[in-house]
């Protein structure tokens, strides 16, 4: 593997007295793409919004790019380079298109707007065509696209997508799965958290299973594609 | 009793105050809007901008609407100090306890300039106070007039920021999306501290613009955020444009209730019309239907 890029440690969180993740250890390289895979309720939007910083590690260190960022708030989190694009997808329903686009690069100075618009526009032209258009107006499956183009806007290093497929027709499914290749191709790498199984094996490198708030399993992805009994026993295919 | 003698200056005159109230339901309804919370201190910041507007007049020779520029920035400052080291702070994140932090917070400011400046009720005699400007149908008082055009600035300005600025648009955006903002990079925090320093800085020029005509006891800024609690309801929680316009409207009602029943009883209709609103339209006149 290149480059570590995200590296977690014994890595615990929760929500007040119930503790919903434990001995969590995680790699992800640079321009790696590594899958988390595991059933509603493993945890996996715990480990999300810990890595994001919105929730506090109880235990355990989380380092970014060389910086330890588990007590870092979420804006400077974001500032590092390292995304997070929720599963609730979180557009601003009363601000326009081009407003989600443009708050993407908060973080970033003007100059960077532009060209960083420019080339979301590029990959979702729909986006563009509606771009003085309110959020909230969009369909489901656009609404996940500007989610992660507003993610795209902040110039990340690591993007996690939390359950991207979520709720999407098969055919935009296909299409999210080439875009993230897509997106992973121009150096970005991605942390995908999914329960969509078959299709994340396929794009990603290496992938971790989540049971019951810890990992049950770890490997390369074409090894557990490849090993019936595994995926049987773990992920009921 | 319809003549439009009568009737038209007792409307124009209810604009003119109704578009103050606008402006300090303006404030609170912005705060509503992006902290999801009804700021109880409202009242006792508006009060104590009432006396800074005073005393720059009695002790430094200021006058009010020269005093607005400088009080304007102070209680900004003030606003976003109070959201960001104390209210949020103590708050601990629960909406609940930010709502009784501004209680409490109205409590101890209420008190000390009660402790300060005595109950005593207080006026500045302004040469131009009694000044009129005659519009042809009628003859309006002149600090009024100046209060009104002042209101509709700064509404303008208000909605610029929100619509133009980078932190307008988060603002914004904090408002609908708190969790969407975080992760994009936004410091809900400091955009929380903004917004409610915003809604103080709204009080301070309601009270530069207030001063000359009205005037100031440890008390008197509960009356104007009752009537500016009602225009928010009004006009819809957390709408901008529904407390301008709700605060223009709640000023005729109070304005023509004088007129009719007596200048004791003109604010009855304000909140006649406030059990009227909640029981046929309780999202307001602008607000979105839950």
């Amino acid at each position: 593997m290149s480059e570590v890029l995200l590296a977690i440690n014994g890595l615990a969180a929760g929500y007040g007295a119930s503790e919903v993740l434990r001995d969590i250890d995680l790699e992800v390289g640079a321009g790696e793409i590594v899958a988390v895979l595991g059933s509603n309720g493993a945890g996996k939007s715990t480990l999300n919004r810990t890595i994001s910083g919105v929730l506090r590690a109880t235990r355990g260190s989380i380092r970014f790019a060389g910086h330890a960022i588990e007590r870092e708030k979420p804006a400077k989190i974001v500032a590092r380079g390292l995304i997070h694009v929720p599963e609730a997808r979180c557009v601003f329903p009363n601000l326009t298109i081009e407003e989600n686009l443009d708050l993407g690069s908060y973080r970033r100075g003007r100059a960077h707007r532009e060209r960083n618009r420019a080339r979301v526009f590029a990959i979702f032209p729909r986006l563009a065509e509606r771009r003085a258009q309110r959020a909230g107006t969009l369909s489901g499956g656009e609404q996940q696209m500007l989610a992660i183009g507003r993610g795209l806007m902040a110039e990340p290093q690591l993007l996690i997508l939390d359950e991207p497929s979520l709720g999407l027709s098969p055919r935009l499914v296909e299409e999210l799965f080439a875009l993230i290749q897509r997106i992973n191709a121009a150096g970005v790498a991605l942390l995908l958290v999914e329960q969509n199984v078959v299709q994340c094996l396929e794009v990603a490198r290496r992938a971790y299973v989540l049971e019951g708030g810890t990992f049950v399993l770890h490997g390369n992805a074409a090894d557990i594609r490849a090993d019936p009994n595994l995926k049987r026993a773990y992920l009921g295919l | 009793m319809l003549s439009p003698i009568i009737l038209v200056p007792a409307v124009l005159n209810g604009l003119l105050t109704g578009a103050v109230y606008g402006l300090v339901a303006l404030g609170l309804t912005l705060i509503y809007g992006v902290l999801h919370i009804i700021n109880f201190a409202h009242g006792a910041l508006l009060t104590a901008a009432m006396f800074a507007a005073f005393f720059a007049h009695r002790l430094l020779g200021l006058d009010p609407y020269l005093a607005a520029l400088g009080l304007t920035p102070l209680f900004f400052a003030l606003g976003y100090g109070l959201q960001r080291f104390v209210i949020g702070p103590a708050a601990h994140g629960e909406d609940r306890n930010i709502l009784l932090v501004t209680l409490a917070l109205a409590v101890v400011i209420e008190n000390a300039l009660l402790y300060v400046f005595g109950a005593d009720t207080r006026t500045l005699n302004l040469a131009y106070a009694f000044d009129v400007v005659d519009v042809g149908v009628a003859f309006l008082a002149l600090p009024r007039v100046i209060g009104f055009g002042v209101v509709l600035a700064v509404a303008l300005v208000l909605w610029l920021i929100l619509a133009l600025t980078d932190t307008g648009k988060a603002i914004r955006a904090v408002a609908k999306e708190k969790l969407g903002a975080e992760l994009s990079g936004i410091d809900v925090a400091h955009v929380y501290a903004v917004t409610f320093g915003l809604g103080t800085a709204c009080l301070a020029i309601a009270a530069c613009l207030l001063i000359p005509t009205y005037y100031v006891n440890p008390h008197i800024g509960n009356a104007f955020v009752l009537v500016a609690f009602t225009i928010v309801v009004l006009g819809g929680m957390g709408s901008v444009t529904g407390a301008l316009i709700g605060g223009l409207f709640v000023g005729v009602v109070e304005s023509l209730c004088g007129l009719y029943l007596g200048e004791s009883l003109g604010q009855i209709g304000i909140f006649i019309m406030f059990i009227l609103v909640l029981l046929l339209r309780p999202s307001g006149l602008f607000g979105e239907r839950a």
